[in-house]
């Protein structure tokens, strides 16, 4: 393998934990809800995840027991926004900080166990063969095509079904959706408990297949970085395939650059993604000035019933 | 609240007087941005409440969560060395929750203090590295305006990217955690480390006269006074200043305000000036009282808990103080309950059910039974 595609092969793996992150917090953003827990929802995925995995050693009751506890917090992120109408930044920062805390609480026993492998590889000897592409999807683990199943679902089920209208109907403008008869809050309540599952999903990803050993606050930033890419992909998960890969490339860029040369200290590579996130962030804010950002209008807004705004 | 309330859009209310056909009773929830008039005890309830259900995850762990709770308690409040242990860390979660106090009041997501605290204890370790010399006099002031400038720049990192393009400040600021904790890495374990400290990554332990002086022989040390005074100024400035009225204008209501002229621009500047400044200010406080060296993970979170600490005061002076004593004392039990097993962790999780319970329970409080036709 020559360096572009290793650099490739390297960015799929290490965005695949970012792509169900986002395309989690896409769902949920979509119905009109920020999510701004998904550094906390997908410790706690890694957490459940490798202690189930250790317990049972089955992969099916793995993720079960992730989408499992996920949805349990996406109930309770769900029942303060949509129910109480909380103010979901709080909630979002309140579910970071006790995902923080309760996965190291639970993992305390199991940090730094590594994990066998665990999600089985799908050999495709017909494709292996070719140049790069063969590199690229010859031998991808079962979960990163999941991944690329999911954002073609997710794309039209978004933009292709009359779900997907409702469901933009809600994010957009509720009152007029709820006057069409679609039950808001039942919705809003459903997709924030399938988005949490999902970015817990991506924290099952990361431990089970990116870094397969559990160390307290493993996800480093990525859960934000998610919240993030949300924004660069525009609420769009086609878009949000292409922004998980390009941060994952950064991501996998400054070990690379760590080993051709030993001049630079690691500590500044390992600020790129954070810097750049800012950076990238910037200009798409400088060249969208005049334009909308294409987030749901009415995200944020707690939606009741027979009260005017 | 101490400062006024400002008069915010009515609250729809039924019409009353209707002739009713049968007397009905629902539930209707106030719409009150600022959370104000919401009764204290709630505040207390949302507290027990999150205890009992940490408690839950203690007892599935097979402790009994009373024992537990006690000994945090007696580690943190107990003994007088574990209570001026509780205010020592009180310094840097008043300051820095203060810090993000006045950001919240324009509703400014300032989630950063943790990197400007980082930010402001490298600026102030410079001094003594660059200037090891210095008297005193010279010493110590030079430490505390470089880390308040400091934090404040780190500060206008993220308020910059958000008044001139638009860019969300809670990532922003969060990113700038990271970058800052990655070079306090940098420094400590590459050119500021010890050449002595047998491979500690610390730089080496600040002399005397680079160090805030303490009270006796405890570890309570002057940093209290910054926090005091800061608190003094900012309950002063906030009720009684042209500046602390159009902060509570646009905290309010925004729209309002931008059309009474108010530049919000310019105010979320300077309020995350000051914020990082504070933010920068703990963290001097903290290596030259306290630490006396910058080493790695010189913030156990305390820029985190500030959020917590912001919220459950509301962003009121006296209730940052009770609430800053609170949670330092939470997380010195959180180290006194490592002797029996349990992860300090504990009071992160703690901490992180609290903020739920606490913002359930601010709705909960605003819910009234109203008659309804």
């Amino acid at each position: 393998m020559d360096l572009f595609t290793q650099l490739l092969v390297a960015a799929v793996s290490s965005g695949t934990p970012l792509l169900f992150a986002t395309l989690g917090g896409i769902l949920i953003e979509r119905s009109g809800i920020i999510q701004l827990g998904a550094e906390g929802l997908m410790l706690m995925g890694a957490v459940t995840a490798c202690l189930t995995y250790l317990n049972t050693e089955s992969l099916p009751i793995t993720l079960l027991a992730v989408f499992a506890v996920c949805a349990l917090l996406g109930v309770l992120h769900a029942f303060l926004t949509v129910t109480l109408h909380a103010n979901q930044i709080v909630s979002g920062l309140a579910m970071t900080m006790f995902g923080s805390g309760f996965s190291a609480y639970l993992g305390k026993s199991v940090s730094g166990t590594p994990l066998p492998m665990s999600v089985p590889k799908l050999h495709l000897p017909w494709i292996e063969n070719v140049p790069v592409i063969g590199d690229l999807f010859g031998r991808l683990d079962m979960l990163t095509w999941f991944s690329f199943l999911l954002v073609i679902v997710m794309h039209l089920f978004i933009h292709r079904t009359s779900w997907g209208l409702h469901m933009r109907a809600i994010g957009d403008n509720p009152s007029t959706a709820d006057v069409m008869g679609i039950h808001v809050q039942a919705f809003r309540y459903g997709y924030v408990i399938v988005g949490s599952m999902l970015i817990g999903l991506a924290g099952a990803d990361l431990l089970l297949v990116y870094s397969p050993t559990w160390i307290e606050g493993m996800t480093a930033g990525r859960g934000w970085i998610a919240v993030a890419l949300i924004i660069f992909a525009r609420w769009n998960p086609l878009r949000a395939l292409f922004c998980a890969y390009f941060f994952g490339a950064l991501d996998t860029l400054g070990f690379r650059i760590q080993l051709i040369t030993s001049h630079i200290p690691p500590y500044f590579l390992k600020m790129i993604p954070y810097i750049l996130t800012i950076l990238v962030l910037m200009v798409l804010g400088y060249r969208n000035r005049n334009k909308p950002s294409g987030s749901p209008e009415a995200l944020g807004v707690p939606y009741i019933r027979e009260q005017r705004f | 609240m101490s400062d006024q309330p400002i008069p915010t859009t009515a609250v729809p209310t039924n019409p009353e007087g209707k002739p009713a056909a049968k007397l009905r009773l629902r539930l209707e929830i106030e719409r009150n941005p600022s959370g104000q008039g919401n009764p204290w005890w709630m505040t207390i309830v949302s507290i027990i409440l999150a205890l009992v259900f940490c408690g839950i995850f203690i007892a599935l762990n097979g402790m009994n969560p009373i024992t537990v709770y006690a000994k945090m308690l007696r580690g943190a409040f107990g003994t007088s060395f574990g209570f001026t242990e509780t205010l020592v860390k009180a310094i840097p979660l008043l300051l820095c929750g203060l810090g993000v106090s006045i950001a919240y009041r324009i509703s400014v997501w300032n989630i950063g203090a943790e990197g400007q605290f980082v930010i402001g204890a490298m600026a102030a370790t410079a001094v003594t590295v660059y200037w090891p010399n210095l008297p005193a006099y010279a010493a110590i002031p030079t430490m505390i305006v470089l880390s308040i400038v400091a934090g404040g720049i780190w500060g206008l990192l993220t308020a910059i990217p958000k008044t001139h393009f638009q860019v969300n400040e809670l990532i922003t600021s969060l990113m700038l955690n990271y970058v800052a904790l990655l070079a306090l890495d940098y420094v400590v374990f590459g050119p500021w480390k010890d050449p002595q400290g047998f491979n500690f990554p610390g730089t080496p332990m600040f002399t005397e006269t680079q160090s805030l002086p303490v009270l006796g022989d405890t570890r309570l040390h002057f940093g209290l006074v910054f926090a005091v005074i800061a608190i003094i100024v900012y309950a002063v400035m906030i009720r009684y200043t042209r500046w602390g009225y159009e902060l509570r204008l646009i905290g309010a209501n925004a729209e309002a305000a931008r059309n009474a002229g108010i530049g919000i621009k310019k105010h979320i500047l300077v309020v995350m000036l000051i914020s990082g400044g504070l933010a920068g200010l703990a963290g001097m406080s903290e290596v030259s009282g306290v630490t006396h060296r910058l080493m790695y993970g010189i913030s156990p979170g305390y820029g985190y808990t500030a959020i917590i600490v912001a919220w459950l005061a509301r962003l009121n002076p006296i209730g940052l103080v009770i609430s800053s004593v609170l949670f330092a004392g939470l997380i010195v039990g959180g180290y006194s309950v490592q002797t029996i097993g349990l992860p300090s962790s504990i009071s992160e999780m703690i901490q992180g059910s609290i903020l739920f319970f606490l913002i359930a329970g601010a709705t909960i409080g605003k819910i009234r039974i109203k008659r309804s036709a």
